[in-house]
């Protein structure tokens, strides 16, 4: 299987690499996927209260190269932006970005799903 | 080959070895005849070569020349052996049982025969890939015809106890076919001698050309019969029609003649490169585990999970530079992990782990110090990428996380 030159750079040198404190009440962790399923991705974004804004993000992912790219770009696409831009973000756009082939488009998916389950969270503790 | 191309996937297929492909080159052009031409000389130096050939095969594994019958490879040998044998021995019963380890090419071929009325048992095996030998004597029905059983694995280099199976298949007058590719010119492999009475491998895993395979169909004591699955011209003695593969079989020989003269030698080589590899890996690394038994396997393979790492990423860290395959989901068009390893007991997440090192003839040492660097390098840098080694070092019981599968 031959990857894309965007795959490669991503896995090669994953942007944002890392792990806030998720007891800070303005930072946000997407935790999705299984161990089984041979994808998690750990997606986390901090948050200007104020603002709306997300000034930093992290991920850990465990998976192929592809899930390692995708969840790479996501954390680059959405630091600048607001949380509401960040929800706004569609798998496919990554699809496109990195060229992914069909069998890894669930690869896109998880990282779309870790966005947002890292927005709702955030959200959760903001309301909590 | 060069260090910067590291090739530990011979179970996948070996390169040839230079000498077989020597002995093939004169029948491409010079001897091109047809070996059923049996009228003018070209044909006779064509036979003359397939008997040397089937000689030189049949003497790898202790047959008789007219015991080996060639094929395009193993994949095929699976399918006349177990539908061959279903076809002939219908009127004597339609069950056989098989592993669920077994080759695509046996389950597959068993699948089919499930749709065409047979009834085929699929045997779980211990966790050490090894068969329950009293369960496969327990599933033995009087409609049983055939145990199908691989001499060795091709994922985890597992070897089965053969002689204990056929003795077993010998008391209960049930026919015993394995699939032996992984095994042939590696290890001694004498079907006759064990009471094997099919048995199916190929050139291309010995050192020799692909596309020239053989099955072994035992002709006395007792003798076996497969319905053809190719029809045609009647070639080798009417169980599989097609012109013969004349350079093929002429390397396919060579390559046993070497495998025979070689193997001690290779085999003592291989496996303490083998070794060195696998126990390098335990040592340098955390939280890494050997599928398979360690004690009844073939001497150049290992296979190993690296956990919290997932293989094809873990492959992509040096892939540019070292060929080894994986029992990861994402390695396959299924999405589904190895069920080889599966059928041993290991969860999914560790069969999603999982890279499969097969060394051989041609491995050198420095490739193997090599491979172990980049290993522990790229398995390091995916498990400083990995949540769930975070979690895992941090203490987190993974089994408690409710995870959202997808």
């Amino acid at each position: 299987m031959a990857y894309s030159e965007k795959v490669l750079d991503h896995f090669k040198n994953p942007r944002n690499v890392g792990t806030l404190d998720k007891a800070n009440k303005n930072v946000g962790t997407g935790l999705v996927g299984a161990p089984e399923c041979g994808d998690v991705m750990r997606l986390q974004i901090e948050v200007d209260e104020s603002s709306g804004e997300i000034v930093d993000a992290k991920f850990k992912t465990f998976g192929c190269g592809s899930a390692i790219a995708s969840s790479s770009l996501a954390t680059e696409w959405i630091k600048g932006k607001t949380v509401d831009e960040a929800m706004a973000i569609d798998n496919m756009d990554i699809v496109e970005e990195l060229a992914l082939p069909p069998v890894k488009i669930h690869c896109s998916v998880l990282a779309e799903d870790a966005i947002k389950s890292a927005i709702k969270d955030y959200k959760t503790k903001q309301e909590g | 080959m060069s260090v910067s191309k590291i090739y530990l996937d011979n179970n996948s297929t070996t390169p040839c070895d230079p000498r077989v492909v020597d002995a093939m080159l004169p029948y491409f052009y010079n001897h091109p005849g047809n070996a059923a031409s049996r009228n003018h000389p070209f044909g006779w130096e064509a036979e003359d070569a397939v008997d040397l050939g089937r000689e030189q095969v049949a003497d790898l594994i202790g047959a008789d020349p007219k015991e080996i019958i060639f094929t395009s490879g193993a994949t095929e040998s699976d399918n006349l052996a177990l539908k061959g044998v279903f076809e002939m021995y219908s009127r004597k019963g339609n069950h056989i049982i098989t592993l669920k380890t077994e080759h695509k090419a046996v389950i597959d071929s068993c699948h089919k025969i499930e749709k065409q009325g047979g009834e085929v048992t699929y045997l779980d095996v211990k966790r050490d890939g090894i068969v329950d030998l009293e369960m496969l004597e327990a599933a033995i029905t009087d409609k049983t015809i055939l145990v199908s059983v691989m001499w060795a694995n091709n994922e985890t280099g597992v070897i089965q106890p053969m002689k204990e199976i056929a003795d077993i298949c010998q008391k209960h007058g049930v026919l015993l076919f394995s699939d032996a590719t992984q095994a042939v010119g590696k290890i001694p492999v004498k079907p006759k001698e064990v009471g094997v009475h099919l048995m199916a491998f190929t050139a291309h895993k010995m050192y020799g050309p692909k596309g020239i395979g053989a099955l072994y169909v035992s002709r006395k004591k007792p003798r076996v019969k497969v319905t053809a699955q190719i029809d045609g011209g009647g070639h080798e003695r009417g169980m599989r029609s097609g012109t013969l593969n004349v350079p093929g079989i002429v390397g396919f020989g060579k390559a046993a003649q070497l495998a025979k003269a070689e193997m001690t030698a290779d085999a003592e080589r291989v496996s303490a490169l083998r070794n060195k590899l696998e126990s390098a890996l335990l040592s340098q690394l955390e939280e890494v585990y050997v599928n398979g038994s360690k004690d009844e396997r073939m001497p150049h393979v290992t296979n190993l999970s690296f956990k919290h790492v997932e293989g094809e990423g873990l492959m992509m860290t040096f892939n540019q530079n070292i060929a080894v395959s994986s029992g990861s989901a994402c390695t396959s068009a299924s999405l589904e992990p190895s069920y080889v390893l599966i059928a041993l007991g290991l969860g999914d997440d560790l069969a999603h782990s999982s890279i499969r090192f097969s060394l051989g003839r041609f491995t050198t040492e420095e490739e193997v110090d090599v491979a172990i660097k980049m290993l522990v390098d790229g398995v390091n840098h995916m498990r400083a990428l990995s949540p769930i080694w975070e979690m895992y070092k941090e203490g987190v019981d993974l089994e408690s996380v409710e995870w959202t599968a997808h």
